[in-house]
């Protein structure tokens, strides 16, 4: 597992603070992020993988320094935004998950042998050739997860990736994220989503409220909102 | 619904003809096109098209909706020119077109936006001198194509919360929380293509 690194870590948008003071080392296989809406949980994880550097402290993942080495981080870490309309870049569904690979090096017929095993693991075979924007909700979002996974990722942040979706395919996309053999780091709303998690850190305010497995970080969770 | 963007998939020969030939091939008939000068000549360039469409086994529907969007632009110009020149004229004008559009439509359904961009790519490689990023200007088209139905749903998300509050037509109302939204958009899109390594 990567190991990601917060050392003192702080952000203001302004004059208001998002994050403050947070030391945290993720290492395990399967983390969670929660907290209230405005917590600082987007834009911890954003700082994964380099998309918002942090004001004060640094955030590395395996001794890398995300915002230096935003490159060298990017080419490890998988991102899966909420709303797939936006991580979606090409008209056709092929396409965008052949746009991952267009830097991979690799020759046209192995970048198409990848994309169509990546559309078959996914369900979207028969959209190969759809335009993207007439895919469901739910489809799209699938399609995002393929696009990020096809460059086999060491860790895959995903950012609330089912908040959008019907509880069928929330269903399906929390069944194909438990199932990665990469590290995931998971922001959500949903508790039943943690139940197999190693840990589950929560946020309040900015800073971090619990720590620990999943039962033990959501009572605390509960409590904060009560 | 927009129709901008749609491959139609198949195997025909038009599918399968490189698209930089397809483009050439587009210039030239719509020079062909644009030097017709009979009623006549129009005619037998639309059933050229028409079998050209055919080849690429693309339903009629299909083109239809192609041409369909045109309605408005093409009657406006036939009144004027029945009024300031002559009912032929106005056959040829709106005919040739109509003719124009199709063609470059048979181009856009049997061409993958991707070989699209490549062509374009290919051709952009020798400005690269003068300071032409290829790989970013074919990316720039693809996000066009691409944002267009994203600005459609967005312009309807915004009527209908209009409509739902019971307020009238306004430009203001209309455009203020629509470039708001779509600006709101393109700050995530930015995002992703960061994150899905565009610049790195």
């Amino acid at each position: 597992m990567a190991e990601i690194v917060f050392t003192g870590v702080g952000h203001r948008f302004g004059e208001r603070v998002v994050l403050d003071r947070i030391d945290l080392t993720l290492a395990e296989r399967r983390i969670g992020i929660v907290g209230a809406n405005g917590s600082g949980k987007s834009t911890l994880a954003r700082m994964i993988n380099g998309l918002v550097s942090p004001t004060t402290g640094t955030v590395t993942l395996d001794g890398l320094d995300t915002t230096a080495k935003g490159r060298d981080v990017r080419r490890r870490v998988g991102f899966v935004f909420t709303d797939p309309d936006s991580q979606i870049v090409m008209p056709t569904v092929a396409e965008d998950v052949a746009f991952s690979l267009r830097r991979s090096g690799l020759g046209k017929p192995e970048i198409a042998d990848r994309v169509g095993a990546s559309l078959r693991r996914f369900g979207l075979a028969e959209h190969a050739d759809h335009p993207t924007h007439l895919l469901s909700g739910g489809q799209k979002q699938l399609l995002a997860l393929a696009a990020v996974l096809i460059t086999e990722p060491d860790v895959v942040v995903a950012d609330e990736p089912t908040t959008l979706l019907d509880l069928r395919n929330a269903r399906m996309v929390n069944n194909l994220l438990a199932g990665l053999p990469q590290q995931v780091v998971l922001v959500t709303h949903h508790f039943d989503l943690l139940a197999g998690f190693d840990r589950v850190v929560v946020l309040n305010g900015g800073r971090v409220a619990a720590d620990g497995p999943p039962a033990a970080a959501v009572d605390a969770y509960t409590g904060l909102l009560t | 619904m927009t129709v901008i963007g749609l491959y139609h998939p198949g195997t025909s020969v038009l599918h399968r003809i490189p698209a930089g030939w397809k483009l050439v091939g587009m210039l030239l008939a719509i020079i062909v096109v644009v030097l017709l000068s009979t009623p006549w000549q129009l005619l037998v360039a639309s059933a050229v098209l028409a079998v050209g469409f055919a080849i690429a086994r693309i339903p009629p529907r299909v083109v239809w909706d192609q041409l369909w969007p045109m309605r408005w632009i093409v009657a406006l110009i036939a009144i004027f020119q029945v009024i300031f020149a002559s009912p032929e004229r106005a056959v040829m004008v709106c005919g040739s077109l109509l003719l124009t559009v199709a063609i470059a439509a048979l181009v856009t359904l049997t061409t993958r936006v991707t070989q699209m961009l490549d062509v374009c790519q290919t051709l952009l490689r020798p400005l690269c001198r003068f300071g032409v990023d290829p790989d970013r200007a074919g990316l720039v088209l693809a996000l066009t194509i691409r944002c267009i139905p994203l600005l459609v749903d967005i312009v309807r998300a915004v009527s209908e919360a209009r409509k739902a509050r019971g307020a009238g037509f306004s430009l203001r109302a209309m455009a203020a929380p629509a470039v708001v939204r779509a600006l709101r958009s393109a700050d995530a899109m930015g995002d992703a293509l960061i994150a899905r390594g565009v610049d790195d």
